[in-house]
């Protein structure tokens, strides 16, 4: 099957000399959805960013194709109306605007006759959005602001919908009110592409993840495979498993397999 | 209280004036946090279009339409060609600060070149002696038609930003610019936009203010102060704040010339003003600088 976003060895720099990015290939699949974890610093973020061309002049190197089509170092608005939609982590509201203003600018550029279905279908997912729909959107809590940025990106009609660490800053029950919602956007045949520190629940809900360290891809694989694999379990399920010792540290450095 | 009716009612004349320019300098700093040291100049040349329109025999509505298109045009073409590659340089706010001003020495000098430095009468449709009386209260023409042109545009300006899809797109890329980009908004052609809306509120103020001055290179420059006054004294990212702030102003100055001498006109203003900012650094109407972690 043809991918839907090809990279091919993309570099990304910051002030021209900093590498973020370290020659990374990754492949996402139509309709599935994708984890990307790694500590911080590993240039998740940054990869996010680069895909959704916020980065002036960058990548510096590789291509990255959407649908077939050369989409790097394209200006952000381009990309966007390509059908990639980016939600970064401070979550990207218009503070000042209304929830329902803040909606309405999701549905930018649009002019089809679907519009009043997806708002539908948004207020369903979300409904304590219609509750809030003219409140100021800085008014909301950190959990409704999470559902009106994804709402928000829905109307978008992505075919492949960036999300920047979801349950950042949430409380526990939230976070999995914001994935049981991002699942039901996924069955509902939209591409995601997400990063996140939490990858108990990222893989809960992926089925394919990457593993990222200082800007490339150490290893990849199936959401099975991962949480199978010995290292992340330990680095990231916090499975320590028979090799931490009970005491709770060791005065050895395990290698890892990557 | 005649007296004190009298002075308010021209000092309304003169602060919607202000709040005309006040508005245009606090539209460009909200959307790109640029102060536009080339609004003054900017509304001088469109006063000088319309002059040497009407000077070649064009009728009023269309030498004035004109005098507005020019103006909004200048702007345009100084986003486009000036500060978007300037910004594609990664310029700071600063330097494109400097740059409107060089702008602003530009016009300056074409103006007073192509239009002559001496100071001319300005032809208006509305007099300046024609007046009415209210009761007591007398109110010229022009300063009539200076007050309804006024409201008559923050009013047309408020329902434009407020309640259209292009008003909603001025207000998101002001606010979050990444985030309007990510919308796929077109940004550049929205702040182009503003800038051009910007320049021809100022452009009328600058049509109703040249029959009451005589028209000159810099008749410009004091109104252009005082409406940035009035911006900060309202709050320079608030749209209603210089609205306000500018009638503050014109009001103050006015009773102040009034009542103590004209020569505390200005003073008495000012010191409003320093008042005001001591108390809300952030204008009357803005919003307080906080950001919350």
């Amino acid at each position: 099957m043809k991918p839907l976003l090809k990279i091919t060895s993309i570099e990304t720099l910051y002030y021209d000399r900093i590498y973020a990015l370290h020659g990374l290939s990754l492949e996402i699949q139509e309709k599935e959805v994708f984890a990307v974890l790694g500590p911080n610093g590993a240039g998740k973020t940054t990869l996010l960013k680069t895909i959704a061309g916020l980065l002036k002049d960058q990548p510096k190197k590789g291509t990255i194709q959407f649908e077939g089509k050369g989409i790097h170092r394209l200006a952000p608005e381009r990309i966007s109306s390509m059908g990639i939609v980016y939600v970064p982590e401070d979550r990207g509201l218009f503070r000042e605007l209304t929830v329902r203003e803040n909606l309405e600018l999701g549905c930018w550029g649009r002019k089809d006759a679907c519009i009043q279905r997806d708002m539908a279908f948004v207020y369903e997912l979300f409904p304590i959005l219609k509750a809030r729909s003219g409140q100021q959107s800085e008014t909301l809590s950190g959990g409704e602001q999470q559902m009106l940025t994804m709402a928000r990106a829905m109307l978008r009609q992505p075919k492949l919908l960036m999300l920047d660490e979801p349950s950042l800053g949430l409380a526990p029950k939230i976070s999995q009110q914001v994935y049981g919602a991002l699942s039901q956007i996924s069955k509902a045949g939209t591409t995601i592409l997400m990063v996140e520190q939490n990858a108990k629940m990222a893989l809960g809900i992926a089925t394919f993840g990457y593993v990222m360290e200082s800007g490339r891809i150490v290893l990849e694989g199936n959401a099975e495979e991962l949480q199978a694999n010995e290292d992340v379990q330990e680095l990231y399920l916090g499975l320590g498993g028979e090799t931490a010792s009970p005491k709770g540290w060791r005065l050895y450095k395990k290698r890892r397999t990557w | 209280m005649t007296n004190f009716l009298q002075y308010a009612v021209g000092g309304f004349a003169t602060g919607s004036i202000y709040a005309l320019v006040a508005l245009g300098l606090a539209l460009i700093y909200r959307s790109t946090r640029i102060l536009n040291f080339a609004h003054g100049d900017i509304t001088t040349a469109g006063a000088f279009v319309a002059f040497a329109l009407l000077g070649i025999g064009l009728p009023f509505a269309l030498a004035f339409g004109a005098a507005l298109l020019s103006g909004a045009l200048i702007a345009i073409l100084f986003y486009f060609c000036v500060l978007v590659p300037a910004q594609r340089r990664e310029a700071t706010q600063l330097s494109q600060i400097i740059l409107t001003l060089g702008l602003g020495l530009i016009l300056q000098s074409l103006v007073a070149y192509f239009g002559g430095k001496e100071p001319q009468p300005f032809p208006f449709p509305l007099s300046d002696i024609e007046i009415y009386d209210v009761g007591g209260v007398v109110i010229s023409q022009l300063s009539l038609g200076i007050l309804g042109a006024a409201l008559l545009a923050s009013l047309l300006f408020y329902l434009l930003v407020q309640k259209t899809r292009l008003g909603l797109a001025m207000r998101a890329t002001s606010e979050n610019l990444p985030a309007a980009q990510t919308m796929g908004i077109p940004t550049r052609r929205i702040l182009a936009f503003s800038w051009g809306m910007a320049a021809l509120l100022g452009v009328i103020a600058g049509l109703f203010l040249a029959p009451l001055l005589l028209l000159d290179p810099f008749f410009m420059l004091e109104p252009f102060l005082k409406g940035f006054a009035a911006a900060i004294l309202g709050g320079l990212n608030s749209l209603p704040g210089a609205i306000v702030g500018g009638l503050i102003l014109g009001v103050a100055e006015a009773l102040a010339g009034g009542y103590i001498s004209i020569a505390f006109k200005n003073t008495l203003a000012f010191l409003i003003i320093i008042a005001v900012l001591l108390v809300r650094p952030e204008g009357l109407l803005g919003k307080e600088f906080v950001e919350r972690v």
